[in-house]
């Protein structure tokens, strides 16, 4: 286990977005635009992109809103430049993001892994749509799901958060970069082109009712504080080029300092810390939204669009005078597991409608070992799933 | 005419050459000593000759020489024949086999 | 260990390097080290703030000089040292970013990042150290690889024209173009100091030995015959129009300042074009905590 130091690194502080940031008011606008006010509410006034459908539209308004801010969005000349441009423009002291959809998601994997093994804190968006490959440009899917948890190389955990509407897309993208900060990973915005396209209203509150992390800096001064040393909550402060620290960052096996050390005992240390400090903070990563999950029969396990035309079945199904119960998740990445052993002896089953052949089904049935069925309602993307076909499944989790 | 002299760091030195080819008054030559890693680090031989331009510093690879003008030495008789004194010893433990 | 003597001798350069990491894991006589002398002069020449300069490097054995600098160091992934640099300039225009890499990192891999780098005219130095080889991953063929060259993966002699760098980047947009060998320290010295005080895009190739890959396979001696082949085969020419320099085995190895222009660079561009809509932000100081160290212990 890592050595763990209380006195190393300063409290962790929270405070409020900057007014100048904030479209505060009431809106009409679609997922992607909910996004990029998001992202600028949280702070992210740099960003590096490369034009995709159906995320373009986040990084467009973007363009557009960034130099009122004293920022910039950069078009880089392809996906691998984008997902690392915005490492750097973090490292410089900003906090930045990227959005993508499949196949510039396939492309950024080694540098969301470069971002994990460095603790750089930022934000990936992806509008997820039809795939494999080219696909579906501009219709749905779900279908990257467990790409936004094992898509680099190697071991690493990440965090993924999923909106359901447009509103949801505004407040899950502050928290995909408070999240960033206070645990120093990469965040993936798990969007999907339905949610990205809608246009719903969104309310955009006042700054002072926003809650932001900013970056925890170095408490420490230069020559006392080491990069990747951590207190009890396992995550280091941070450093920027140009104050004096001499920072040393490295995609190699790192010790304390930063510097390269490759051996076992270097990548026990750094990996394993890696996945505890999330590991840890399970129960606060658990963002689900729970109803009647009490005495229910079958749960439906969710997110995302699917989430809302469940939210149809589960109403056609109690009309019926079934105990349904729903759990929509919000953050898919760590998967809330606890949640789901402790309620698997309780129903008859699990049924997880997802737009996609069959992925986070995986671990519902994992979590569940067994102490109900899990039946899945599996979908290769393009469009929704008709009520009709979740309801089926939910019945067939009644009648055991 | 200009006086320098050399400082080695023997345990850094690979044995690339470049100092002796490079220097413009041909004063260094590697010597038979060798340091921890094998090689054999160079030493002045002509140290009248050595203008303490610092070209073999500029060349080397390793950062294992650099010369330096007259006028930082302390004193001319103090200065050993550009090879400090600890390394000096560490040439000798290792043998002139 | 350092040459600090009781003689009061000091190597300036090593103020620079991160001496707990010395020495290097280059071999012997390799060119890399030596071209790291001439930056760390032209460094302490430039006049820059040296607490501003940001090293980065890409992977393979060029990649490892950032480790080395006692600078602000990012090693990052194969190929993409530049658009990291890319981030730090933008984001943070007071650093003085330079990428210091090898010649498959920057131009094979990193060939795209490379051209529009030079073309957007990004406020960064690039030193493209080539040995002409995939050399930390055992001497494969690079696309600077002389052609008849044997490397691991070109076993009975590469069959690939090799490219012309100075001529890609120039035809790029770059301002700055130039290129040595590890054998012209004094040229390389006052041509790196020149170009850390210039804005904008700026290149500098330095043609390198790799003698235990690239030297050692075609039988052309050990770093010490390298470094003596470019001594003799150089020929300073500059302003050479840089479609003649290309580098032909055998014959002349041209060398020299190619390219010296005034182009205004991305952030100037940048400003210009969107002229009152750029607001200036200035951090608003720093807010009354809202939450203690209390909650922190809630991930216990």
């Amino acid at each position: 286990m890592p050595v763990i130091d209380e006195t190393t690194t300063a409290p962790f502080k929270r405070v409020h977005a900057d007014p100048r940031a904030v479209l505060t008011g009431t809106h009409f606008i679609n997922g992607d635009a909910a996004a990029c006010e998001g992202a600028l509410a949280a702070g992210a006034r740099f960003a590096a992109g490369y034009p995709i459908t159906p995320s373009t539209e986040i990084v467009e308004r973007f363009a557009a809103r960034a130099p009122h801010v004293g920022g910039l969005f950069i078009q880089m000349e392809d996906e691998l430049a984008a997902s690392i441009t915005l490492q750097g423009m973090v490292w410089a002291g900003q906090k930045s993001f990227t959005v993508t959809s499949g196949p510039g998601f396939s492309l950024m994997m080694e540098h969301i892994g470069f971002a994990a093994m460095t603790e750089t804190p930022c934000v990936f968006m992806n509008v997820q749509r039809g795939g494999p490959s080219t696909g579906l440009p501009t219709l749905p899917a779900q279908g990257d799901m467990m790409q936004a948890r094992f898509g680099s190389h190697g071991d690493y955990l990440t965090i993924a958060l999923v909106p359901d509407s447009p509103q949801e897309c505004f407040e899950l993208a502050v928290k995909s970069f408070n999240l960033a900060e206070q645990f120093r990973v990469p965040v993936m915005l798990m969007m999907d082109e339905c949610v990205g396209h809608m246009t719903e209203k969104v309310v955009i509150p006042k700054a002072e009712e926003i809650e932001i992390y900013p970056r925890r800096h170095a408490s420490k001064p230069p020559g006392e504080f080491e990069l990747y040393k951590t207190g009890e909550d396992l995550v280091p402060e941070m450093a920027h080029a140009g104050e004096g620290y001499k920072i040393f960052v490295t995609g190699l096996t790192h010790d304390q300092r930063g510097y390269p050390l490759m051996n076992a005992v270097a990548q026990r240390e750094l990996v394993v810390r890696l996945f505890e400090k999330i590991r840890r903070a399970a129960d606060e990563l658990t963002m689900i939204d729970e109803d009647q999950i009490e005495g229910a029969d079958v749960i439906v396990v969710s997110y995302g669009i699917t989430a809302r035309v469940a939210e149809r079945s589960i109403q056609m199904a109690r009309a019926k005078g079934l105990k349904v119960g729903r759990i929509r998740l919000q953050i898919v990445w760590p998967f809330p597991e606890k949640r789901i052993r402790e309620l698997a002896p309780k129903v008859k089953a699990f049924v997880v409608p997802e737009l996609n052949m069959g992925q986070v089904v995986l671990e519902v049935e994992r979590c569940a070992g067994g102490a109900c069925k899990t039946i899945g309602v599996p979908h290769p993307g393009g469009t929704v799933h008709k009520p009709a076909e979740i309801l089926a499944a939910i019945e067939k989790g009644v009648r055991g | 005419m200009i006086r320098g002299s050399v400082v080695v760091v023997t345990e850094r030195c690979k044995g690339c050459g470049f100092c002796v080819e490079f220097c413009p008054t041909h004063v260094l030559e590697l010597s038979s000593a060798f340091n921890a890693k094998g090689y054999h680090p160079p030493h002045l031989l002509n140290a009248e000759k050595c203008s303490g331009c610092n070209l073999c510093g500029l060349y080397c690879p390793d950062f294992a020489i650099y010369g330096y003008r007259e006028p930082t030495l302390k004193t001319a008789a103090a200065a050993p024949a550009g090879v400090p004194k600890k390394a000096e010893q560490e040439a000798s433990n290792a043998g002139d086999r | 260990m350092s040459a600090t003597t009781e003689l009061n001798v000091h190597n300036p350069v090593e103020d620079l390097l991160r001496q707990d990491r010395i020495p290097t894991i280059w071999c012997p006589g390799c060119g890399i080290g030596t071209t790291v002398n001439s930056f760390v002069y032209a460094l302490m020449k430039s006049g820059l703030d040296l607490q501003k300069v940001a090293m980065v490097s890409g992977i393979g054995c060029s990649g490892r000089v950032s480790g080395y600098m006692a600078t602000d160091s990012f090693h990052t992934t194969h190929g993409r040292a530049i658009p990291f640099a890319t981030g730090l300039a933008l984001a943070n225009p007071e650093l003085t970013v330079v990428v210091y890499s090898g010649d498959g990192d920057l131009a094979s891999i990193g060939g795209n990042h490379l051209i529009h780098a030079a073309r957007r005219n990004i406020n960064l130095l690039v030193v493209c150290v080539n040995n002409m080889i995939y050399a930390m991953t055992g001497g494969q063929a690079a696309a600077t690889t002389p052609p008849s060259s044997t490397t691991s993966t070109t076993p009975f002699g590469s069959y690939e024209p090799d490219i012309n760098l100075p001529q890609l980047v120039d035809a790029a947009g770059a301002c700055y173009v130039a290129r040595w060998t590890a054998f012209h320290v004094k040229q390389l010295e006052t041509a790196m100091t020149e170009a850390l005080k210039k804005k904008g895009f700026r290149f500098i190739e330095i043609i390198t030995p790799c003698p235990t890959l690239f030297q050692r396979r075609n039988n052309m001696g050990d770093g010490l015959a390298a470094m003596k082949d470019y001594k003799e085969r150089s020929k300073i020419r500059h302003g050479a129009p840089t479609h003649e320099v290309a580098m032909i085995p055998g014959q002349e190895i041209i060398v020299g300042k190619f390219v010296d222009r005034e182009r205004l660079d991305y952030l100037t561009l940048m400003r210009q074009r969107l002229g009152e809509r750029y607001q200036e932000w200035i951090d608003a100081p720093p807010q009354q905590e809202e939450e203690t160290g209390k909650e922190n212990c809630d991930l216990c």
